[in-house]
């Protein structure tokens, strides 16, 4: 990209990490180009085009609040349920769109793969980013939602971004692996469905994590999720809530390994993506 | 003068699975492999299954600032290959390159192209995508929509676009590119030929005057003596000779005959799992010459040893190629859907007729391939030369220069 005159590529066998996260900083400009793409092309030809990304969660939030918070009555903490839900939705919605993309994004981009050179992880990372655009649509109905509920987070919802980071680290991790998986092993087309739909039951979407089980608990917070949804109904849903802190410090070290071991798979299946696809 | 591009031993080794089914492994496999081994560790010495094959072996090559060189061998010699591990795209086995420079690689046109979009959009993308930034891009944008041709299609998507229009904007892209070393791969043969002359006189023209370095693949010898000052000819991974092109081309074209001339049952060169072999191939009707008039029957006769003790269902595949080792027309039984019995452990006489060749008169080489269901059995590679002759083709009366004939007609049409 830059005109590295006096830059030297060295080709061997092995390679040095070094180079490749400078490389990565070279195609920065790439990066945001296939997000670019990515966001372009994801409701070209549809009638509603962006209103998907609205017409998703709001849906999902009828539902959920009509089984869990009518005919299951779980307790809401006097958070109104609607809100409960959709402060719920943002992470895990992110969550579950982003790992869908990425952990196919390798094989949809398998033309690039055996036809170009360029850090592999720009293309899982940008379909990652692409996801934030949803997500940010999202949270102008949440901002909405609260406004029509009269709730004032105060000071907490400035610590918002760093459960978005929580989010988007654990994603970015479980994508990297899956997609880094898909590349070998096809299977995993057919697992990743299955996480999202499961994971949306195991976490708390539908109801507040403080229906579990005391003794559960601590146990319960080794899902990556459940920190980043606690957290953003904390940071959302205002007073009436508190964090319950040792979850809260598992969490972040499961997703923080989890983004380890994506990283390290990727790097190691890395150089042989062009030759197995 | 340091070199640009120097490439020192280098060497790309696959290992081949020989398995009938599955392109890519599932984890079901991996994991009942895994559990097989551990079971009975000892067994799985000598897989039958796997093979190392080195596309490419020690290979080495330097290239100075403003060379041009290209890269030529018979299909699977490991250009390919080689391009791919200069592009940085697969990494060696052994040996290290090192280059000094921008590179650009065009290993296809159009790479990342998204139907979807608009011109506009992937004139963007693409740039990207084969490595220019955006402030680049802009400058040259005006200058690439120009050179081609579609200025009115700009916010049309791709997917709307005739396949010239995505071609020559594809192309359009790729020749805007200014990168120190340009590594590009047999996609002269897309395009048409009017616009490709005004592709490659601007490729040309940004190498004489900028000192730009290309690296070339193709099988057009004519394109390869225009454009390049010196050649490498691959030969089963290996250089076979690194020079000057027209000495090159002269060597590759020679060694092309010397295969040919050369019993098929003394060639080693084959592919394939060897349990089907060809023994012998020899035109029936010209003993000796293997000269034909055009548009003359070719009637070939091929002998065929099985070595399985049971009986096979064969499908035999003959291609006639140029001297450019580009195949004309490929005679597979499949395509008739004929499947040939051959007896086990056993020789088989078999004939192929070529009933209309439509060749103009030249040199042709022919390919055979001889397959069990997808299974290659054996491959041999210009197993035989024939030479077609001037003669009268149907109610031509003059030939032309193409390589391949067809009856035709002019007329006003009718109202």
């Amino acid at each position: 990209m830059q005109r590295g005159n006096d830059k030297e590529v060295v080709i061997r066998a092995g390679g040095s990490a070094a180079d490749y996260w400078r490389d990565i900083w070279t195609y920065r400009e790439l990066f945001a180009f296939l997000a670019w793409r990515d966001i372009l092309v994801r409701y070209k030809q549809t009638v509603l085009g962006v209103l998907w990304c609205v017409l998703k969660p709001v849906l999902t939030m009828v539902v959920f609040t009509v089984i869990f918070g009518k005919l299951a009555r779980l307790p809401s903490d006097g958070v109104p349920y609607p809100v409960l839900v959709f402060a719920a939705l943002l992470p895990w919605q992110f969550f579950s769109g982003a790992l869908t993309e990425c952990s196919v994004s390798l094989i949809n981009n398998a033309n690039l793969l055996t036809k170009v050179y360029f850090p592999r992880l720009i293309i899982p990372a940008s379909s990652v980013a692409a996801t934030l655009v949803d997500f940010l649509i999202s949270f102008v109905i949440m901002l909405g939602l609260m406004l029509y509920y009269g709730i004032n987070p105060g000071w907490r919802l400035l610590l918002l971004p760093l459960f978005v980071g929580l989010a988007f680290f654990a994603s970015l991790g479980a994508g990297l692996l899956f997609a880094a998986l898909n590349v070998r092993y096809r299977d995993f087309r057919h697992i990743v469905p299955f996480v999202t739909q499961f994971g949306l039951f195991i976490s708390p979407v539908g109801f507040s994590s403080d229906v579990v089980p005391q003794g559960w608990r601590l146990l319960y917070s080794l899902n990556p999720m459940v920190a980043a949804i606690d957290g953003f109904r904390w940071s959302l849903t205002g007073n009436g809530m508190s964090l319950y802190l040792p979850g809260l410090y598992l969490s972040v070290a499961a997703t923080v390994f989890l983004f380890a071991l994506g990283i390290w798979y990727f790097r190691h299946a890395e150089s042989s993506f062009a030759d197995e696809i | 003068m340091k070199a640009l591009l120097s490439v020192e031993g280098l060497g790309k080794k696959y290992i081949l699975r020989h398995q009938k089914k599955a392109q890519y492994a599932t984890l079901r496999d991996t994991i009942s492999d895994k559990f097989r081994r551990f079971v009975s560790p000892g067994r799985d010495q000598g897989h039958p299954g796997r093979e190392e094959f080195w596309a490419l072996k020690d290979v080495s090559l330097q290239v100075h600032a403003g060379d041009r060189i290209g890269v030529i061998g018979r299909n699977g010699a490991g250009k390919s290959t080689l391009l791919k591990i200069l592009s940085r795209i697969t990494k060696p086995t052994e040996g290290v390159a090192r280059i000094r420079g921008r590179v650009s690689s065009l290993l296809e046109v159009g790479t990342g192209f998204h139907p979807e979009l608009t011109g506009r959009e992937n004139i963007f993308l693409n740039g990207s995508i084969l490595g220019m930034s955006r402030s680049e891009i802009r400058s040259k944008f005006d200058e690439i929509v120009a050179f081609a041709e579609i200025e009115k299609f700009l916010d049309t998507p791709v997917k709307r676009y005739s396949s010239g229009m995505y071609v020559r904007l594809a192309f359009s892209v790729a020749a805007h590119l200014e990168p120190d070393v340009l590594i590009v791969d047999e996609v002269l043969a897309v395009g048409d030929a009017q616009f490709q002359k005004k592709c490659l006189g601007k490729m040309e023209e940004a190498s004489r005057q900028e000192g730009r370095t290309v690296l070339l693949v193709s099988h057009n010898m004519a394109a390869i003596e225009a454009l390049c000052t010196s050649a490498l000819f691959l030969r089963k991974g290996q250089t076979q000779m690194l020079g000057p092109a027209p000495d090159v081309i002269r060597e590759y074209m020679n060694d092309m005959n010397v295969a040919a001339s050369t019993e098929v049952s003394q060639r080693t060169d084959r592919g394939g799992r060897g349990m089907l072999l060809l023994k012998e191939i020899a035109t029936l009707d010209t003993v000796g010459t293997n000269a034909y008039s055009v548009g003359d029957p070719v009637r070939l006769g091929l002998l065929v040893q099985n070595r399985y003790p049971h009986p096979v269902s064969a499908r035999f595949c003959v291609t006639l190629r140029n001297n450019a080792d580009v195949g004309l027309i490929a005679c597979d039984s499949f395509m008739m859907g004929e499947v040939l019995r051959l007896e086990g452990s056993s020789d088989t006489a078999v004939t192929c007729n070529i009933l209309s060749p439509p060749l103009n008169y030249g040199e042709y080489f022919l390919n055979v391939t001889i397959m069990i269901d997808d299974q290659v059995e054996d491959w041999v590679g210009s197993a035989l030369r024939i030479t077609v002759e001037s003669g009268a083709f149907h109610d031509h009366i003059r030939l032309g220069s193409f390589p391949i004939l067809t009856r035709f007609e002019w007329k006003l049409t009718e109202n």
